[in-house]
């Protein structure tokens, strides 16, 4: 099972900044180990934000993203105490969902 | 001719160091970007549930673990290591101390580590709990206690086997850390015999590696700088690898840490 993310998210100013640390190999299936033998691809795909119940993010993700990504966005309006849930798949079908609430 | 020459390698010098500094600054722009997003938190992260977990022959947890403030205590504990223990009669480092932890609290033996390799089984669980620990001094001073003699007998060790040459190279530690401004291929080699290089090295380890999405141990980089200096690989914990890490330590007392740090 993949590893938790870290999550945090600050309200300011009426927007919701949000950071996000995944860990997550994000191998591109170029890359050739020690033995000469191909890595196989394994990214992350999709990844979905949501405020409260609303997705406030939605994105597709690809082998050009770095290991362990990082992704930091605002999104206009949330609350202290409100919560925060992101959710990835990746291209093997695993999956990971966190949550943290707005500071 | 000989005029030109000397132009052309003259205008060849200013162009490399023109180039260097553009790339150190690249690079610190970069950490400034991710700082806030150092995926060491996620080896803190990871380490913090370790630290809880109860593992080993005997299944405990490292809770009970005495870093030097007593046990259990993590906050503040890496800026005052190395130090001495009365109980192991060593100066130890934060490396040698957990694997004393482990060893005790866990029964988990120190050669899973010792004889293990990087990035993998109980070194790689080390790694993380080495995350937990430095992030609860970062922030703080390096305070060791250079009064304690066996300290300072480490001290006077490291300090020697810094400025030791050996290997088919003929270098030491110093040949490439001994000077201001040097650099290899486009990497900043900090001057580790002052306190400002020190500081900006020591005060930035263990760390995670942009370069290898790894996360890095002072074991490991010394390791990788024996390896560096062509000589013969140290055993992980063993007692050049503590006075080394004394040396550079006392050499940035007073300096605030910033750890886990953020590499290439
Ligand atoms: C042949 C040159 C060479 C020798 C000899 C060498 N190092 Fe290094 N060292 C490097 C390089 C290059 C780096 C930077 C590596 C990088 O950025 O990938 C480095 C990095 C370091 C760092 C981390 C610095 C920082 O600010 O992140 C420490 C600490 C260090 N070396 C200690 C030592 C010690 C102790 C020795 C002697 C056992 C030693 N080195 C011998 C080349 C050397």
């Amino acid at each position: 099972m993949a590893n938790p993310m870290r999550i945090r998210a600050a309200v300011k100013d009426g927007f919701t900044e949000v950071r996000v640390l995944m860990s997550h190999v994000m191998e591109t299936g170029q890359r050739k180990d020690s033995s000469g033998a191909l890595v196989p691809a394994h990214f992350i795909t999709e990844l979905t934000a949501k405020h409260n119940d609303k997705v406030v993010l939605s994105a597709q993700f690809g082998p050009s993203v770095s290991t362990n990504p990082y992704l930091s966005f605002k999104f206009e309006g949330g609350a202290k105490g409100d919560k925060i849930v992101v959710s990835w798949v990746d291209n093997k079908g695993d999956s990971r969902s966190d949550e943290a609430q707005i500071a | 001719m000989r005029k030109t020459l000397g132009m052309a390698a003259l205008a060849a010098m200013l162009a490399g160091g023109a180039q260097a500094q553009s790339t150190a600054d690249e690079i610190a722009k970069y950490r400034e970007m991710i700082a806030d997003g150092n995926p060491a938190e996620l080896f803190e992260m990871e380490g913090e549930s370790l630290w809880k977990t109860p593992r080993g022959p005997k299944k405990a947890t490292l809770e009970q673990c005495d870093l030097g403030q007593g046990p259990g205590v993590v906050d503040g504990a890496f800026a005052r290591m190395p130090r001495y223990f009365a109980d192991t009669g060593r100066v130890q480092d934060l490396e040698s101390r957990l694997l004393t932890c482990m060893e005790t609290l866990q029964g988990i033996p120190a050669s899973a580590v010792v004889d293990g390799d990087w990035n993998k089984g109980e070194r790689k669980t080390m790694d993380a709990l080495a995350a937990y620990v430095v992030t609860h001094s970062r922030g703080q001073k390096i305070q060791l206690d250079l009064a304690n003699p066996q300290t300072r007998r480490m001290y006077e060790l490291g300090k020697r086997a810094f400025h030791y040459r050996s290997g088919p190279m003929d270098f030491s530690c110093a040949t490439c850390h001994g000077e201001d401004g040097k650099r290899i291929r486009l990497q900043d080699l900090p001057n580790l015999t002052h306190k400002e290089g020190a500081i900006a090295a020591w005060g930035s380890w263990p760390a995670y590696r942009v370069s290898n999405s790894q996360f890095w141990t002072m074991q490991h980089r010394l390791n990788d700088c024996f390896r560096q200096q062509r000589t013969a690989e140290p055993v992980f914990a063993s007692e050049v690898t503590v006075a080394l890490s004394v040396y550079m330590a006392a050499t940035a007392q007073g300096g605030v840490l910033q750890t886990p740090g953020l590499k290439r």
